[in-house]
């Protein structure tokens, strides 16, 4: 017999062959085949409870070897899984409801579940994150990310998560606890015993399904009917109830957690703000991600909560979440950041010197500061998840504060030394008009502050546009259902109607994903471009070091927060130089963080970088700097 | 009828004060302001960003609305109708009527729209949420008769006033008594219309019979139309002036005196200046003896002293035979004089000159006393100020003469007003000048110096 859902499951997976190759160990007796497989192919391992459970129900002997193992083959006639004689007697015939075995009915739930309350596959809520996670690496790797990726790391990581929160690879998880008292054959339980070890494991592909469908079934006929009025999925109610201590529950920022986990472990070009990015901008799925899930796969009720999201990821949140996540999984040394890797603060100085249109100059001086404050070194960058318990590095926050700082430095941004020698460096441009033209902070200022409005404010457009409705939509019960789609088809209709009043298609092409949200070659922006700018008027040599012409500093924060709550400074605006504040609101723009977190980080490097003036307490926020060349 | 059984399910009864608070008033009410100042307020949880997506949408609307950006408009609209779906059903159940208000009118300036366009909008609108059938219906018949559809206006009322969904809650009650009487609106304006024609036709025309037996057709409908509106409280000016013109034409004078007196008795009803007007220009007409006249107009004088039906009033004080009645048509004349819009009132200025002079020397000093006293410290500065004389002479001679006549009285020849009218020299006041100066002189309530 062949259900829908598996040749669903055929047609989307075309890779399910080598999943099976998967390294998990043979529990003798039950090697059978697979729904939708030809028993010839009995090398292929299989869903043990399938197995057990035809096994249950059929107990002849077999004919020809006397073995008492029966699998089921797609046509849903028994075979033997020892010598793969098949049998003429058709599962259909002892699968009427006459017969109380619930094991059957959920094993071909594809077909009979599907009752007058439409109902899809039985499916479980990790079954959905998995399908989400595998949307996620699909859009990554077409991202360009190494298909690595998805296989190895993501996939171990899930594999690993699944174990750790007792869902499957595990003895006794959690799904399979309400049998428990039933009578089963425990041979079964013997396959996850040994699961194999997650990171040195290089097994299969990572696929949808593949892991929930370990957890046996439990006997779910009257358990799934009465979860059912409350979700779709099979244990939505239970999940959204389950509380454990120590446990991190999947949710739909933790899914990004665990991407921004594996870019990490695989050190690719990918900061956490970009990714964050990609996905407000709709290149990475996570709003309305159920959509894309097979159409056997309900979702209501509890389901909503849990997957049917109606915010954006936050930086902070999802970066503490990849915390507790490595923490929860327990996972060793992450690759080591080194001078050469996309996440080390001086390549990330650089990307994001150009982004925001500075001389290429200024890149010595954030070196400079990357290596006064020790933020370079590899050990401060690798993320250790067990050694340096709930710390790591925002790299793309910290690449931006460093930044700052060097622009503090060198212009001070007290609303005075910047204009001062912007004047300067002005009147150097005009007299020597050959020369490389010299930084001009004010110009700088006044191109940036014009791209920065247009593009906040088509941001903000773009966010007020944000269709969150997805057009499958949800709803509590069943009996909402109807009036859920009317509405749905109501608001369908409207949209038509105004679309018709829009001059422009409102579908404007999507903007194809770009590392760089600015554009500043010559061409595109007509010399507006600082890049090949030098900073000659704001540094002057003094024997064999230079020097900035600025002698002074202030600190962002002069005292740190040391009670015991969670921040370590503020954030008012108005107690700060306008400069500053430009320079704040443009970064946390491009990162698409808070302002505070910014400041917080540069008030962070500041104390690294000043240690001594912190250490003595003094507040004299004055103080000369010399910069070798 | 496809409506959401959902509302009905559960109506909540928060809903109608906030209906009721946008609905009636004309003019500006912008109801996008009163959610965004609600959503402010969360409930402790943290708000999605769908709630942050939909409130800066209609901020964006709202301001392309201020600027007549139709298109913009119309853009951000086409995403801000995902508030229809909002999960917090409160806030589901107010959006209908926010997608109505700016849809409507986005739809009625956008160059791109058509009365096809509208059409389908309100017949959409109407079916999402029965609450506000009855209020989108109203509001379309009201869009078709401005662009002069009369039928098709009136047909959508017709359909609105027949319109049941269950238990219709009573602020419902009060619309279909809305809808209907806007009916009768019409009904009444097809009546006049046939009324016109008929009075062009002769008599003993053939057409005339039929034409008046259409006419007494229509009248019976609307006077059902417009009962039951009628009895409710509230303002219904053009319901109220027309039903009574179809009664009296018909010459059912005792049901318009009761509409009327109902419509201006009635504590239930809003206060209404409109609705004495109403009544006493009916018992005038029906001529009604002066005692009954003036106590209608009494309580239209404690309601809006400067009417101009006051001056009416003080005639009729002043024909009457109480005296209470001769010291209130002075008051009358002083507080109609109190407004500034009545200051160039000629017919005031002459009768109070008149009446002054009629009441001193009936010696009644007491009563000009009350009134003047406490206007003693600025009607001076008010009425008779130099800078007044001299616009009043150039403007008017005639009402220069009875202010200055007035002014004398009050406060004596040594007043500027009068001091500089009377000097001006003018061949033809002259004599009556001359009589002014005398009459003052005699009758001034300022006694001259010792």
């Amino acid at each position: 017999m062949l259900s829908g859902r598996r040749t669903q499951a055929l047609r989307l997976r075309p890779g399910r062959e080598q999943r099976e190759v998967s390294p998990r160990p043979q529990a003798p007796g039950t090697q059978s085949q697979g729904l939708g497989f030809r028993p010839e192919r009995g090398s292929r391992r299989f869903l043990p409870e399938v197995a057990l459970a035809a096994q249950k129900e059929f107990r002849e002997r077999c004919a020809q070897c006397d073995a008492v193992s029966w699998g089921l083959t797609d046509e849903g006639k028994y075979y033997c899984t020892s010598c793969h004689n098949v049998t003429e007697r058709s599962k259909d015939v002892l699968n009427s409801e006459a017969i109380p075995n619930t094991k059957i009915q959920a094993i071909n739930r594809g077909l009979k579940k599907r009752n007058k309350l439409e109902k899809g596959w039985d499916w479980y809520v990790c079954e959905g994150f998995q399908h989400v996670l595998c949307q996620q690496a699909e859009a990554l790797k077409a991202l360009g990310v190494g298909p690595e990726l998805k296989n190895q790391v993501l996939h171990n990581f899930w594999k690993r998560y699944l174990q750790k929160s007792k869902q499957a690879y595990c003895e006794n998880p959690v799904h399979a606890r309400k049998r428990k008292a039933s009578v089963l054959g425990s041979p079964s339980h013997a396959d996850w015993e040994s699961e194999p070890a997650l990171l040195s494991d290089a097994s299969g592909p990572f696929v949808e399904s593949d892991g929930p469908r370990k957890p046996s079934p439990p006997s779910r006929a009257s358990h799934s009917e009465m979860a059912s009025i409350c979700s779709g999925s099979l244990d939505g109610v239970e999940y959204s109830l389950r509380k454990e201590k120590g446990l991190v529950k999947m949710a739909m920022p933790t899914t990004l957690a665990l991407c921004g986990l594996s870019l990490l472990w695989q050190r690719e070009a990918l900061a956490l703000s970009d990714l964050l990015r990609f996905v407000e901008e709709g290149h990475i799925p996570y709003v309305n991600a159920f959509e894309r899930f097979p159409e056997e796969m309900k979702l209501y009720g509890r389901d909503k909560g849990i997957f049917a999201i109606e915010s954006w990821p936050s930086y902070e949140d999802v970066y503490r979440q990849m915390i507790d996540v490595a923490t929860f999984l327990d996972l060793p040394r992450f690759p080591a950041i080194t001078e050469d890797c996309y996440l080390h603060p001086n390549i990330l100085c650089r990307k994001y010197l150009m982004e925001v249109n500075l001389p290429d100059e200024m890149y010595d001086f954030t070196c400079q500061v990357v290596k006064m404050a020790g933020i370079g070194e590899v050990d401060f960058l690798t993320f250790d998840p067990i050694a340096r318990k709930g710390r790591t590095v925002k790299y793309d926050v910290q690449a931006v504060a460093v930044i700052v700082t060097v622009l503090k430095l060198l212009f001070l941004l007290d609303d005075n030394v910047e204009w001062s020698l912007s004047a300067i460096a002005e009147t150097y441009n005009e007299e020597n008009k050959e020369d490389k033209p010299c930084f001009d902070f004010r110009k700088w200022y006044q191109v940036m502050k014009k791209s920065f409005d247009e593009k906040k404010q088509k941001w903000e457009e773009a966010r007020a546009k944000f269709v969150w409705k997805s057009k499958k939509p949800l709803y509590h019960s069943p009996i909402d259902r109807s009036v859920v789609y009317k509405r749905r088809e109501m608001v369908v209709n409207l949209q038509k109607q105004f679309s018709t009043l829009v001059d422009s298609i409102p579908t404007a092409p999507k903007n194809s994903p770009s590392s760089f949200q600015f554009n500043w070659t010559e061409e595109v922006t007509g010399g507006t471009c600082f890049h090949g700018h030098s900073l000659q008027g704001i540094l002057y040599k003094k024997g064999q070091s230079v020097t900035t012409m600025n002698s002074l500093y202030w600190l962002s924060t002069q005292k740190f927060c040391k009670s015991y709550c969670k921040h370590v400074t503020t954030y008012e605006e108005s107690n700060f130089s306008l400069t500053y504040q430009f320079i704040i609101n443009l970064f946390s723009f491009l990162l698409r963080i808070k302002t505070y977190s910014l400041h917080e980080e540069v008030s962070l490097i500041e104390k690294r970088l000043f240690k001594k003036k912190y250490s003595t307490a003094k507040t004299k926020s004055s103080r000369s700097r010399k910069v070798r060349k | 009828m496809s409506d959401f059984s959902e509302d009905l399910l559960r109506p909540t009864p928060e809903d109608d004060p906030a209906e009721t608070s946008v609905r009636p008033r004309s003019g500006m009410c912008l109801p996008w302001l009163q959610k965004q100042v609600e959503s402010v307020a969360t409930r402790g949880k943290k708000e999605k960003d769908f709630a942050q997506t939909t409130s800066a949408c209609l901020s964006f609307i709202q301001e392309a609305l201020l600027k007549h950006q139709w298109q913009r408009a119309a853009e951000f609209m086409h995403s801000c109708l995902q508030i229809l779906e909002d999960s917090d059903s409160h806030k589901r159940q107010a959006a209908p009527e926010i997608i109505w208000k700016l849809g409507s009118e986005i739809l009625y300036y956008h160059p791109k729209s058509s009365v096809e366009t509208f059409n389908t909008f309100a017949d959409r609108m109407k079916n999402i949420g029965v609450m506000n059938y009855l209020t989108i219906s109203l509001q379309h018949a009201l869009y078709l008769l401005h662009h002069g559809m009369f039928d098709d206006a009136s047909r959508n009322l017709s359909q609105a006033e027949t319109w049941r969904y269950g238990e219709k809650s009573s602020s419902q009650e009060a619309l279909i008594n809305l809808v209907q009487a806007y009916k009768g609106l019409l009904q009444y304006y097809t009546w006049s219309k046939k009324k016109k024609e008929l009075s062009e036709l002769d008599e003993d025309d053939y057409a005339y019979s039929t034409a008046s037996q259409n006419m007494f057709k229509h009248s019976w409908k609307t006077s059902v139309s417009f009962s039951a509106l009628v009895q409710t409280p509230g303002v219904w000016d053009p319901f109220v002036k027309s039903y009574v013109e179809m009664l009296e034409f018909y010459g059912d004078q005792d049901g318009a005196r009761e509409v009327l007196t109902n419509y201006a008795y009635d504590e239930k009803f809003p206060s209404n200046p409109n609705a004495h007007v109403y009544l006493y220009n009916f018992l005038k007409r029906e001529k009604a003896p002066r005692e009954k006249l003036i106590s209608v107009l009494k309580i239209l004088y404690q309601i809006v002293p400067s009417h101009t039906l006051m001056l009416e009033f003080h005639r009729l004080l002043r024909k009457s035979d109480k005296e209470e009645h001769h010291k209130l048509g002075l008051e009358v004349l002083f507080g109609v004089l109190d407004f500034a819009g009545c200051t160039k009132n000629l017919t005031a200025w002459q009768y109070l000159a008149k009446y002054l002079r009629q009441i001193l020397m009936g010696s009644h000093l007491a009563w000009v006393q009350d009134e003047w006293n406490s206007r003693k410290n600025w009607w001076p500065g008010f009425h008779f100020s130099s800078f007044w004389a001299k616009s009043d002479w150039k403007e008017d001679k005639a009402l220069a003469y009875e202010k200055a006549f007035v002014a004398g009285i009050l406060l004596g020849k040594g007043c500027r007003y009068f001091r500089y009218i009377s000097k001006q020299d003018h061949q033809d006041l002259r004599k009556k000048f001359k009589r002014m100066k005398k009459l003052v002189k005699k009758h001034s309530i300022v006694n001259p110096g010792p």
